[in-house]
């Protein structure tokens, strides 16, 4: 210490003054959370606004839906519509229907895009207000809604490098091998009770059999960047996707049992109805059998989607980016359409199979006015919800761990499911 | 129902036709400036080291042939679901069987430690 430096007196005013609170005196650096306020929540201005935004939002969503009624009423009109003028002009009818298939085919890659979009943003929205944060806020002014549509265009026009180790043809065919047949397995896929693109008879096996090709666009990735994390992520994630089709396919075949059907339509028609006047009959109700293939349906999904606690093949803290490391620009974006579409996907699939799809949960009159595709779209996004909750909240599983959970518990415990299930239809629902 | 599977080739044409067009028109709109130092494989920043022809986990390959085994049976249990209340308490005493057989079989695999990861 030198003699010729300033005193410790002069060091400590030079500090701010401490700043107190000119209503109680306290320190305003000590502020606790204010949990007194929170006893009373009402009375936030801020608290009261966002409820009363957000109940408006639900009855504006209620109050439209009601206003327009079943989609699939409007469909039929449009359909006879075309076939009237088609009629008139001389066209022959096959030309009405490929017209026909060609709108309901670019109504649902719409819907496919639009998701895009919205799930991004919401799950940036969840995944900062579990973290504390508020998420995309500037663009676009209201809640920074067009931060997806930014974040696309940019994607959209940013350099696309590929890597001289690469296998060029593969890498640029493997991001079109995974979202072809993600597009295609949302033909039979229900918005409504009746509105759907393609009714099949054996929908929910058409549906379990496009997911499952996605899986070879993901090792094409992996295989093809000339990368050892791709190569490792690619593979894990091989080994992932295709454990988890076995529970995920166990689990529903007590659902098509009770249902006896694969078609998507029947087995929510199976599922109207209420016990005692007021419960409804879903499956997910069903007890124990229900319970327990809702819960491995939804474990297995989130696992096919490669998202955390389930995302090995991409764990960033130890295979970089995993099969999708050397992918960037619009390839690298069309990977994660895939990945949000497959979200929704599963999330329409627990409301079909479990949920009772485009039922009313009550049978009582303002909710059964309600139009079909507004519950039903209502239990998917609750659904979506539960995907991101889930991510943004549980750690990862080792490798081990995963396949593990996957062999040892999911499996067998469907397997136990479906004797339940024959033991209820042996005895209960005959 | 022909109309229906008449959509279903249509959404196959459609979302191969969606990657082709995306994918493409990217290509038209963004920049390409490559240069080898940008298309060097990414190995967290330093030069790659050998080739990415690892040696892999033998696991995987015994995991493929349960996942091929157990799927196959997958598509056995569905016909059986469809019509197990037409069917009665035979067949389900036989799919009884047949899942015993099946659960009998994987904790052969368990035993066996195919379906432990070390």
């Amino acid at each position: 210490m030198t003699s010729s430096s300033p005193k410790p007196a002069s060091v400590k005013a030079s500090l701010p003054e401490p700043v107190l609170n000119d209503k109680n005196g306290i320190l305003m650096t000590n502020r606790r959370w204010p949990i007194e306020q929170w006893a009373r929540p009402w009375s936030l201005p801020g608290y009261r606004n966002g409820a009363m935004m957000l109940a408006g939002i639900v009855l504006g969503i209620l109050a439209g839906g009601a206003l327009i009624g079943e989609l699939s009423k409007w469909g039929d009109r449009l359909y006879a519509l075309m076939g009237s003028f088609a009629a008139a002009k001389g066209i022959s009818t096959v030309a009405v229907e490929a017209v026909w298939i060609a709108i309901k085919v670019l109504i649902v890659l719409h819907v496919i895009l639009l998701n895009g979009l919205w799930s991004i943003w919401w799950e940036r929205k969840i995944s900062a207000h579990i973290q504390s944060r508020v998420g995309p806020t500037y663009a676009g002014g209201f809640h920074g809604w067009a931060q997806t549509i930014l974040d696309g265009v940019k994607l959209f026009l940013k350099e696309d490098i590929t890597p001289a180790a690469a296998d060029q043809w593969v890498h640029a065919l493997a991001p079109a091998i995974v979202i072809a047949p993600c597009i295609a397995a949302f033909a039979p896929v229900l918005f409504g009770s009746e509105l759907a693109a393609a009714r099949l008879d054996v929908g929910a096996l058409y549906i379990f059999a496009f997911a499952g090709i996605s899986v070879i666009g993901v090792v094409m990735a992996g295989w093809a960047s000339g990368n050892k994390y791709s190569l490792l992520g690619g593979l894990r994630a091989a080994a992932q996707i295709v454990s988890y089709e076995l529970p995920r396919g166990f689990s529903v075949v007590p659902v098509i049992m009770f249902a006896g059907s694969l078609d998507l339509s029947v087995i929510v028609s199976a599922q109207s109805g209420f016990w005692w006047g007021m419960a409804p009959r879903w499956f997910v109700f069903y007890p124990v059998v229900g319970q327990v293939a809702f819960l491995i349906f939804l474990i297995a999904s989130i696992a096919e989607t490669n998202r955390t606690p389930f995302d090995i093949p991409e764990a960033e803290s130890e295979l970089v980016g995993g099969f999708h490391t050397e992918y960037s620009g619009m390839k690298w974006s069309v990977f994660f359409l895939a990945e949000y579409a497959y979200v929704l996907l599963g999330s329409f699939l627990l409301a079909t199979f479990f949920l009772g799809g485009g039922g009313s949960p009550l049978p009582w009159t303002p909710f059964t006015l309600v139009p079909s595709w507004v519950w039903m779209l209502a239990k998917a996004m609750l659904m979506m919800f539960v995907f991101l909750w889930v991510r943004w909240t549980l750690p990862r599983l080792r490798v081990d761990q995963l396949m593990d959970v996957n062999w040892k518990f999911l499996l067998p415990w469907s397997f136990a499911n479906i004797a339940l299930a024959g033991l209820y239809l042996a005895f209960w629902l005959k | 129902m022909m109309s229906a599977y008449a959509a279903v080739y249509a959404f196959a044409l459609m979302g191969a036709g969606f990657a082709a067009v995306v994918l493409i028109a990217a290509k038209v709109f963004r920049p390409s400036v490559p240069y080898a130092r940008k298309e060097s494989t990414y190995e967290c920043g330093i030069p790659a080291v050998g080739s990415s022809e690892v040696k892999l986990n033998i696991r995987f390959h015994a995991f493929a042939l349960l996942f091929v085994l157990f799927d196959v049976e997958l598509l056995y249990v569905y016909p059986w679901a469809v019509a197990a209340r037409e069917l009665g308490r035979v067949a389900l005493l036989e799919m009884g069987a047949f899942l015993a057989v099946l659960f009998l079989g994987l904790a052969f695999a368990w035993r066996k430690g195919a379906l432990s990861w070390e």
